[in-house]
């Protein structure tokens, strides 16, 4: 085999050196430019607010010196909004593109499929009916989602696994997870709403360092591990089929892979709530920038952070009222869905 | 091609649920060799072809590969070997040939490492042997039918496997497609020694493209052999219900079935 391999001329393989090439530097360009613009919008968030700080004095609250009125501002209320904002941007937008690469379907998004209306449906009941405090319903959130995940795949696995019906039967728990937390909200005490809002429309509001160091800590574990599986991930893409006869240990790497991305969208979702869309729209908006083909944990999670980042600076800013994250990005998801569901439609495809 | 690699099945039992679809079965696979297993629709013969690379375990019975039982090797291992191309294979949108291909060095690549040279050589190798080297940069969703199969038969190719399996190659593609399909497995059969394994719907290009034909039904094995010792009317009644005629092919003297059906006479 290694003599016929080697046998053709040198110049097809140059043109697919140089083709490979040319890809895989866009999908770095765009990459590279996906982590400036990020930096870029960490660096106005920190400084601009209801007071504007110089990057030195932001700089300077970093590096752990006092400054004057900064060291609240910025130490105290800006960082770990930003940091949160990141991190959920992060975890959400490379959970959605997991599920969307695994199940080769953008619809596939675990927002879409009931995944974080499970956790969000865990949480009200922990605050309206059970009363739990700030840590314990987080915990509840993360068990939920999990198990709220086996279930539906658990039910779509009926004679082989197939794609269309796991997102079918998700649309189903979510719809039903959502009647419960609106059942639960038409009886819950003004105070339990208050609290209880937070877990529905997802908001970077009242964010501190104890709510971002779990959400920080799982994904130093899980993003390592999600990167790793990346081109086994890819190849699922191929079918499950194709990519056994390539190597690929499909049940294995399928079931570490759903496991990872429900943690970090768990975890995500109890530190910010389900900030809607994020997870729905980073891959595919990822996927147009960096072109066809590509690896796209990274680039989508970058996206995920920057959506969240700049909806949520459009949420603070740009109207009289205050609005949470999730309502702005919730504004842009929706019509995507739309178009998503038309464009299927369209090309007469099924899901 | 050093050696030639030996799968075969024994006593295997294959099964959906309590369903049974392939009962006991012992095939040799000949090494070097191109087999066609045909059969009725749901006689088995896709499950049997998805058991030897791997893709189903047995109910009962093993499939072996040189003597090893395939489910106790490591799956990138076997991937070395024994590649296989699905009934049909999943492209991502928008992928380039080049790219798609190149997903065939999966197993001999190793984690995390970049695209070798060895690898480049490989894909340009496979891309020049199915004809497909000028479509390289093309995307895979512009193209027609028949340069889609061989670009997945390229991606098999790119696996640099001893075995390559088949899951009906033909289907979907006009005869002029299927001819230059079956060609191109029988090129690299002479060429490479390639071992070649297919589930084939049309009983006559099996015979006349197979060195060892497989008739199978109801998850049984009927009748194996050279197509010309075993290709005879009573055999094609067996497999399929059917009366015919079986002469010899004026192309290519292998045995060629000429249906009756209702409104005609076998002479």
């Amino acid at each position: 085999m290694t003599t016929t391999a080697t046998a053709p001329a040198a110049a097809p393989t140059a043109a697919l050196v140089a083709g490979r090439r040319q890809r895989s530097r866009r999908r770095g360009a765009v990459t590279g430019a996906l982590a400036v613009t990020l930096l870029a919008v960490v660096a106005v968030t920190l400084m601009v607010g209801d007071t504007f700080y110089t990057p030195d004095e932001v700089l300077r609250v970093i590096v752990g010196q006092t400054v004057p009125g900064a060291s609240f501002t910025v130490g105290e209320l800006r960082l770990p909004r930003m940091a949160l904002g990141v991190l959920a941007g992060l975890a959400f937008g490379m959970a959605g593109v997991t599920f969307q690469t695994m199940l080769r379907n953008p619809l596939a998004s675990p927002d879409v499929i009931g995944i974080s209306s499970g956790a969000s449906a865990a949480a009200v009941v922990g605050i309206v009916v059970l009363k739990l405090g700030e840590t314990t319903v987080a915990f509840l959130a993360l068990a939920a989602a999990l198990v709220t995940a086996l279930v539906i795949y658990l039910l779509s696995r009926r004679g082989g696994f197939a794609g269309a019906r796991l997102i079918l039967i998700g649309i189903g728990v979510a719809a039903l997870l959502d009647s419960v937390v609106t059942y639960l909200l038409s009886r819950a005490a003004q105070w339990d709403l208050q609290t209880a809002m937070q877990w529905l429309t997802g908001s970077l509001n009242g964010a501190a360092w104890p709510a971002v160091a779990p959400l920080a800590i799982a994904c130093l574990v899980i993003v390592p591990l999600l990167l790793l599986l990346e081109r086994d991930l890819g190849l699922l893409r191929l079918g499950d089929d194709s990519a056994a006869s390539l190597g690929v240990r499909v049940g294995v790497v399928r079931l570490v892979v759903i496991i990872g991305a429900v943690c970090l969208l768990a975890f995500a979702t109890a530190a910010a709530g389900p900030i809607a869309f994020v997870a729905f729209m980073s891959g595919p908006i990822a996927a147009r920038l960096v072109g066809p083909g590509a690896s796209l944990l990274l680039p989508s999670g970058l996206v995920g952070a920057l959506l969240v980042l700049v909806a949520d600076v459009v949420g603070q800013f740009a109207f009289g009222h205050r609005y949470p994250v999730g309502v702005v990005t919730g504004v842009l998801g929706a019509p995507y869905l739309l178009f998503l569901l038309i464009r299927t439609n369209r090309s007469g495809g099924s899901l | 091609m050093t050696t030639a690699h030996q799968l075969a099945t024994h006593d295997l039992t294959l099964a959906y649920g309590d369903r049974v679809v392939v009962e006991e079965l012992d095939l040799d696979v000949a090494p070097g060799r191109i087999t066609a297993i045909v059969g009725a629709n749901g006689c088995g013969k896709s499950t049997l072809l998805r058991a030897l690379a791997r893709l189903v375990v047995p109910h009962a019975g093993r499939v072996v590969l040189d003597g090893e039982a395939l489910h106790r090797r490591p799956s990138r291992e076997v991937a070395r070997l024994l590649g296989l191309l699905p009934q049909s294979p999943v492209a991502p949108e928008g992928i380039t040939v080049a790219d798609l291909v190149g997903r065939g060095r999966h197993p001999h690549q190793r984690l995390l490492a970049r695209f070798s040279a060895a690898d480049y050589a490989a894909v340009a190798a496979a891309l020049e042997a199915t004809g497909t080297l000028d479509l390289a940069d093309r995307s895979i969703d512009e193209l027609s039918g028949g340069q889609r199969q061989r670009v997945w038969i390229a991606m098999a190719l790119a696996q640099e496997t001893d075995i390559l399996l088949l899951d009906e190659p033909t289907t979907f593609l006009d005869v002029a497609h299927q001819i230059e399909v079956l060609d191109l497995l029988t090129d690299l059969n002479r060429e490479r020694g390639t071992t070649v394994v297919m589930v084939l719907h049309d009983l006559n290009l099996a015979a006349r493209y197979a060195d060892e034909l497989v008739a199978v039904r109801e998850g049984r094995v009927l009748a194996s052999g050279a197509p010309g010792d075993i290709v005879t009317p009573a055999l094609v009644q067996e497999v399929f219900g059917l009366t015919s005629r079986v002469i010899p092919d004026p192309v290519s003297g292998t045995p060629l079935v000429l249906p009756a059906g209702r409104h005609h006479r076998v002479a």
